[in-house]
């Protein structure tokens, strides 16, 4: 299988024509006068990061995991609250950022892995929702308020500064390319194939002598830390973390945007993300109360666009 | 230790696992009956605060307005069960918790166009305003007792209508084989329906019943449901002795966890170092309760027999 299918099928070429505006959006915004969408797409570019890591688990691991967001958290309060003591070198923040993030999957893996099904969804639920609590309660670090981080991340030379606007941006789009490679090619690696088996039948691939649960938990480990560098990149592009970039509503409205774009698709979450959020825009542009609108859509998609963007756009293809 | 103080947050946490177990109750019935993944839940417990303080306030009288809320709330139940959830019953867990997180949305912001953003104030009757004398120089507010007493009469309801009823023995017949049951002449869409209505009216008394206390505010099911959903997995999903005993334990742990820990603590490390631990620690107990019981009981303290699993 090629990364670069051609473009006969229209849901890939949706997907190449969403990366083209993710490429040209810093020169073409600001000829036309709207320069606040580079803003507005480094933001749908991280989400579109952690929707990726996400599909590794739900979409090609069966995994509904109801707590992702916490990882976005846990990258952007280990960036915040490093910054607040005074320590801006990305080099220390970064890979602590992406270590404890991928501590915490271990951990909160390894006890939600153990269980299955409706347990399983409402254990990374509860557990995200224990890291949500505790950032409340931490006083020092801003609590409901959140924290303002006064410098980005510092690299230590000069011609890479994340303060740079379009640095930002493409270090946000080059993130996001390299974790949509990531998974491509652990999908078609060994490990992927067995993740995948078991998804479809657990009892046969351990009866064929395969540990699944470790295979789990890595996939499970590799998405965390991939969530955390969205989280870290988060905390950068806003200057600003809160406990509520980790609430609950936050999981939900990843695992909508990977099932919107299409699950177990490499791209599909990256168009998930680009629709789901241009949407919203549009809606709170349009009236105060678009959650009135938002939440049916959310409830038609499921009920009768399965397979996603990525699904309806592949079978007008078999149609045509 | 002060014993007063003691006394009191036993109380306050035994309050809050009854709350707990009204949702509890409803949720774990779905699940172990229909396998659906409600994440709605707790917005049936918003509308029940909104709908029943509503009458309550135009009326005059909260007992009326605990009287109408139960209708009105199996009403909507059964319309929200008949419209939305009842096409989500063949569909997997992971369409469930997005068209039911839809749901959540939308009654939010339903919530929001027909009451306003600000919320309920609704005040507490006369009679049960005030407080009542325990002894041992105890006091503790009427309103609070009220909700305990109401709380337990609604749990021992619960039980004689599932374990000693025509209608429990066809919930439970349901929740151990559907297909079964269906089988045997049992109309399971019917039982559902019931089941779900039945649970909407749990949730919006819980809702009601706490709302002299806070006020009813947008949104405010949604910590009330996570809590709930903890008890579940802890009691054994399916399991109403399960969700009961859960409920009672996390109200308590969480409640005393919240005004004794820093004291606690105290006893392993210095004091500033407890009191900036203490309220860490305390909220993230119950979760860390609950990972531990999984860990060791998968299935939860008491998984319900014949269920499958």
């Amino acid at each position: 299988m090629s990364l670069f299918t051609p473009l006969r099928n229209p849901a890939n070429m949706f997907t190449a024509l969403v990366l083209v505006i993710f490429a040209l959006t810093p020169f073409v915004a600001p000829l036309i006068g709207e320069s606040f969408y580079i803003t507005v797409f480094a933001r749908i570019m991280i989400w579109a990061i952690a929707a990726v890591s996400l599909n590794l688990i739900i979409g090609y691991g069966g995994l509904i995991s109801f707590g992702h967001a916490v990882y976005l958290g846990i990258g952007g309060y280990t960036v915040g609250i490093l910054a607040f003591h005074g320590v801006e070198s990305a080099w220390i923040q970064w890979p602590l950022a992406i270590g404890i993030s991928g501590l915490v999957a271990l951990i909160f893996g390894a006890i939600s892995l153990r269980t299955r099904g409706v347990y399983f969804i409402m254990i990374t639920l509860a557990l995200a929702q224990m890291i949500f609590f505790l950032a409340v309660s931490a006083e020092r670090y801003g609590s409901d308020d959140g924290l303002n981080i006064l410098a980005r991340s510092d690299f230590g030379v000069s011609f890479f500064s994340l303060q740079d606007k379009m640095t930002m941006y493409y270090t946000i789009f080059a993130v996001l390319v390299a974790s949509v490679l990531v998974s491509w090619r652990l999908v078609n690696s060994r490990f992927g194939v067995v993740l995948r088996a078991a998804k479809s039948n657990d009892a046969r691939v351990e009866s064929i002598g395969v540990a699944t649960y470790r295979y789990r938990l890595t996939a499970f480990v590799i998405a965390g830390m991939m969530c955390g560098i969205a989280g870290l990149l988060q905390a950068n592009l806003e200057g600003f973390i809160s406990p509520d970039m980790m609430n609950w509503p936050r999981s939900g409205e990843l695992i909508f945007m990977v099932v919107l774009g299409g699950m177990s698709t490499l791209f599909g979450p990256v168009t998930g993300a680009f629709v789901f959020l241009m949407l919203s825009e549009l809606l709170a542009g349009w009236t105060h109360h678009w959650h009135i609108i938002f939440g049916p859509f959310l409830v038609l998609v499921v009920l009768f666009a399965r397979g996603g963007i990525a699904g309806l756009l592949s079978r007008g293809v078999r149609r045509g | 230790m002060d014993y007063v103080l003691l006394t009191e947050q036993v109380l306050n946490g035994f309050q809050l696992g009854i709350i707990l177990f009204l949702m509890a109750a409803g949720l774990t019935l779905v699940f172990g009956i229909m396998d659906l993944v409600n994440l709605a839940h707790g917005s049936l417990f918003m509308i029940g605060a909104f709908v029943g303080g509503t009458i309550a306030l135009l009326t005059g009288s909260f007992v009326l307005g605990v009287l109408l809320m139960i209708p009105a709330m199996l009403v909507i139940g059964i319309v929200v069960e008949m419209t939305t959830l009842r096409t989500l019953y063949p569909r997997d867990h992971l369409d469930q918790v997005l068209a039911t997180f839809g749901l959540i949305l939308f009654f939010n912001e339903a919530v929001r166009l027909i009451w306003g953003p600000e919320g309920l104030v609704v005040p507490l009757p006369s009679w049960l305003d005030g407080v009542v004398a325990l002894g041992f120089g105890i006091t503790y507010p009427v309103y609070r007792i009220f909700t305990i007493i109401v709380g337990l009469l609604v749990a021992f309801g619960l039980y004689l209508l599932v374990g000693k009823t025509r209608i429990g023995m066809l919930i439970r017949a349901g929740a151990s084989n559907r297909t079964m049951a269906g089988a045997l002449g049992v109309n399971i869409p019917k039982l559902f329906t019931l089941v779900f209505g039945i649970g909407a009216v749990l949730a919006g008394l819980a809702g009601l019943i706490i709302t002299p206390i806070t006020q009813a505010a947008i949104g405010m099911g949604e910590d009330v449901l996570i809590l709930a959903f903890v008890v579940i997995v802890v009691g054994g999903i399916g399991s109403i002795r399960g969700a009961f005993i859960a409920s009672i334990v996390t109200g308590l742990i969480d409640t005393l966890g919240r005004s004794f820990l820093d004291d606690i603590l105290l006893f392993f490390m210095p004091s500033n170092a407890a009191e900036s631990a203490g309220p860490a620690v305390s909220s993230m107990l119950i979760y860390i309760l609950m990972a531990a019981i999984l860990f060791f009981r998968p299935q939860g303290l008491f998984p319900p027999k014949g269920a499958g699993g």
